[in-house]
């Protein structure tokens, strides 16, 4: 297998390659509510972008495994989602929406920010060039955080913000149904350039999560932090 | 398998699968969809080994069921044809694709709706039903305002595959005005009702409706409708939905829900409502087209949609006698014991709670495992998760929400299911079950339906500290016990909530300390 290569990307938003289709939702949430909501919106693009693991055979077919799926209740907002049932995927999307919701209370800031999953292809090139990372479609979810006083304002947040989330699943759905551009099947040797194998028992397309948090002038601060969840160690 | 994913969204529990990375030939579109068999069993039968073509399409229609008898439809979940066809998709397995991302969608569509908080909350007030037909989408019973959701669309060289879902807004309850809607439907659904046409039974619903406006109807007692359940469910024909439906209206007074509501407390005995509420299908063109293999999933099977009572395989004719037959109390136990062995899953888990529960509730609630035959036992076990937990969390009217406001006026927070009092309806209901019934309840309200005032929980403490009380614990106890036997008795009251099993819990607790009392007292008089 090729050794682990640091990833030429490109900026979040930038889509390098012409086919980056990006969206963007927002949400305004109480601080406690930020890492459900994220999760709820991360896990369900990606659960319409992770397959089962290919097994690939000796004719040049494959076969796929298969996805499970459970429901998730959130504690702090009337709200359900589905995702995928992968503890690695959940653990490590836990992870980044845990970077991001420190980063967004310490930041000081007003407690905007913004999350992004980003979708790329690999694509490799000679020596002494490492591999470029051609982002396909780019999902950005930029959070407003609220400060509420009483139990009262609390507890319809708890229902408005479950009702907020419905809408944006169905607008994730609604973009997932378009069909559009979607990476070719892979061959078994780029498989990796395509997909995440790392995992053991589902396959997501690759991707990176990385977040932005906004000061309050609205303008993005040098703490863009980019986070690889995936491999892509630095040489 | 959108069947599957749409029924099991509604089942009020939560649902989870293994992911496996290496396939196992029956999961469809590489996604775990357990398949609930007697789902697959409706959607086969409902489809006729038809495809859903242009004005015939797949629809399942998802309604609430009230411990009344009212009954509402919330949603409908369409699957459609249009002619428009994708000649460029040419690869088959993009098509494959595609439809396994139609399938996620849906798995996360169904949970945003507001049915689906609907029915996790499913149990003692009510219960969400599901129906199967092919043919024109019905939207007229979803109110006004009804909003739609797409969840995907599939172009496939024959044809353009649509999977939508209107859901209603509206959840006011129009009670008597939804009541005299319903019939039409039930004439479709007329079949299901194996032995008793419904408008026989029709006329009980509105009194019972009406008197709950009146305040002063009380919804059925636990053990009422257990006992209730208890029957049809000894008789009833094979098919779950039929009995747990049919015999809710035949049964009167205690409407259809009567079951769902003790089916919370029994669990098993849920599990029906959900699958019962197949109330029919439209008699589709029975055709025995070959499945397309190219939906196998969705369209496979030719099934004969004749008959109702069909459902589930070995269909016993005849609907639910009003045979009051004594609860199978004893097979209960063995209900209980194939529960557990049958579904690994965290369905088996529940189990346990279900016991539990039908302990604090009555003797009668374990009828209602053991009725079923075999067939229906081995399909209810997988459900018993469905619903045995909800008793226990969500016990009272508070849990209930917006669309029961409507129901407010008679749903007061911590009221009492008192099971001393029936339903005025219900002397019409077989005598053997009213008496077991009192008797039931008298047992359980005795010392209960102690207004929730009065905090049952505070009585151990005062009970272990006398300096406390500057009372004798005989008059204390007295003095608590004659409030609950006045309420209980006087029907204007309508001290009732669905929190019967949990309030009684202290009660009976109180009770059996009390007991202890004597029995030391006694065991003194010995030595």
């Amino acid at each position: 297998s090729s050794p682990l290569r640091s990833c030429r990307g490109a900026a979040p938003g930038a889509g390098r390659a012409m086919n980056c289709r990006a969206e963007v939702l927002e949400v305004s949430v109480e601080a406690r509510q930020v890492e459900e909501a994220m999760l709820a919106v991360l896990h369900t693009v990606l659960l319409h972008r992770s397959t089962g693991k290919f097994h690939y055979k000796k004719e040049g077919t494959y076969s796929i495994g298969t996805v499970g799926t459970q429901d998730v209740d959130c504690d702090f907002i009337d709200f359900a989602y589905v995702r995928v049932s992968s503890e690695e995927l959940d653990r490590a999307l836990r992870k980044a929406v845990g970077e991001f919701k420190d980063a967004l209370r310490s930041s000081g800031s007003d407690g905007m920010g913004q999350i992004s999953l980003e979708f790329y292809q690999k694509k490799k090139s000679r020596w002494p060039f490492s591999d470029e990372c051609i982002p396909w479609e780019l999902w950005t979810v930029k959070v407003n955080v609220v400060n509420l006083a009483t139990e009262q304002e609390r507890q319809i947040c708890r229902e408005k913000v479950g009702e907020k989330l419905c809408e944006k699943i169905i607008n994730v759905v609604e973009v997932m149904n378009r069909h559009e551009y979607l990476p070719k099947m892979p061959t078994q040797s780029e498989v990796d350039n395509v997909f995440d194998t790392s995992l053991r028992d589902v396959q997501p397309y690759l991707y990176k999560i990385s977040y932005q948090i906004t000061d309050s002038l609205g303008a993005s601060v040098t703490t863009t932090m980019r986070r690889l969840i995936k491999d892509t160690l630095a040489l | 398998q959108t069947v599957q994913v749409i029924v099991q969204a509604r089942l009020g529990e939560k649902i989870c699968t293994r992911s496996s990375s290496s396939p196992t030939g029956s999961d469809w579109f590489n996604l775990a969809i357990k398949d609930i068999p007697e789902v697959t069993h409706e959607a086969k039968k409902a489809l006729a080994g038809q495809l859903p073509a242009v004005g015939r399409s797949m629809c399942v229609e998802i309604s609430l069921k009230t411990s009344e008898g009212d009954s509402m439809e919330l949603e409908i979940w369409c699957l459609e044809m249009n002619e428009k066809c994708d000649k460029e998709i040419k690869v088959s397995y993009t098509v494959y694709n595609r439809l396994s991302l139609l399938l996620k969608s849906l798995l996360a569509i169904t949970r945003v709706t507001p049915a689906y908080r609907l029915s996790r909350k499913q149990g003692h007030e009510y219960v969400i039903l599901y129906r199967i037909y092919f043919g024109e989408v019905q939207l007229s019973g979803l109110g006004e305002g009804f909003q739609t959701v797409r969840v995907g669309t599939v172009g496939t060289p024959v044809g353009t595959i649509t999977l939508s879902c209107a859901y209603r807004i509206n959840l006011a309850f129009m009670s008597t005005r939804q009541f005299e809607r319903t019939p039409p439907i039930m004439g479709i659904i007329i079949d299901h009702f194996v032995d008793r046409p419904y408008p026989s039974s029709s006329p009980m619903h509105p009194c019972n409706y009406r008197a709950g406006e009146d305040n002063a109807a009380v919804y059925p007692s636990v053990e009422d409708s257990q006992e209730v359940c208890t029957t049809s469910f000894s008789t009833s024909p094979p098919s779950q939905c039929v009995f747990t439906v049919t015999k809710a209206h035949f049964q009167t007074p205690p409407p259809v829900v009567t079951d769902t509501l003790k089916v919370p407390v029994m669990g098993l005995a849920f599990s029906h409502q959900l699958s019962s509420s197949r109330l029919s299908y439209q008699p589709a063109a029975l055709g025995v087209g070959s499945a397309d293999m190219g939906y196998p999933v969705l369209f496979a099977g030719g099934l004969n949609a004749a008959h109702p009572h069909q459902l589930m395989g070995p269909g016993k004719e005849g609907g639910v006698p009003p045979v009051p037959s004594q609860p199978a109390h004893g097979t209960q136990a063995d209900q209980e014991r194939m529960c557990t062995p049958l579904d690994g899953g965290h369905y088996s888990a529940a189990t346990p709670s279900s016991s539990e529960d039908t302990e604090t509730v009555s003797n009668s609630s374990e009828g209602k495992c053991g009725s079923p035959r075999d067939l229906l036992e081995t399909i209810f076990i997988r459900k018993v998760g469905a619903f045995v937990n909800k008793p226990i969390n969500q016990v009272t009217m508070a849990n209930l929400d917006i669309p029961f406001a409507m129901f407010a006026p008679k749903n007061v927070e911590l009221e009492d299911n008192d099971p001393m009092v029936n339903p005025p309806e219900s002397p019409d209901t077989d005598s053997p079950l009213q008496g077991s019934l009192h008797s039931e309840g008298s047992s359980g309200s005795s010392t209960g339906n102690t207004h929730d005032d009065f905090v049952m929980i505070d009585f151990k403490p005062a009970f272990s500290k006398d300096d406390i009380l500057p009372m004798d614990l005989g008059t204390f106890y007295r003095e608590f016990q004659n409030p609950p036997q006045l309420s209980s008795l006087s029907i204007d009251i309508g001290a009732q909530s669905m929190a019967e099993d949990l309030d009684s819990l202290p009660e009976k607790l109180a009770v059996h300390e009390k007991n202890v009392k004597e029995f030391d007292a006694f065991v003194e008089t010995l030595q």
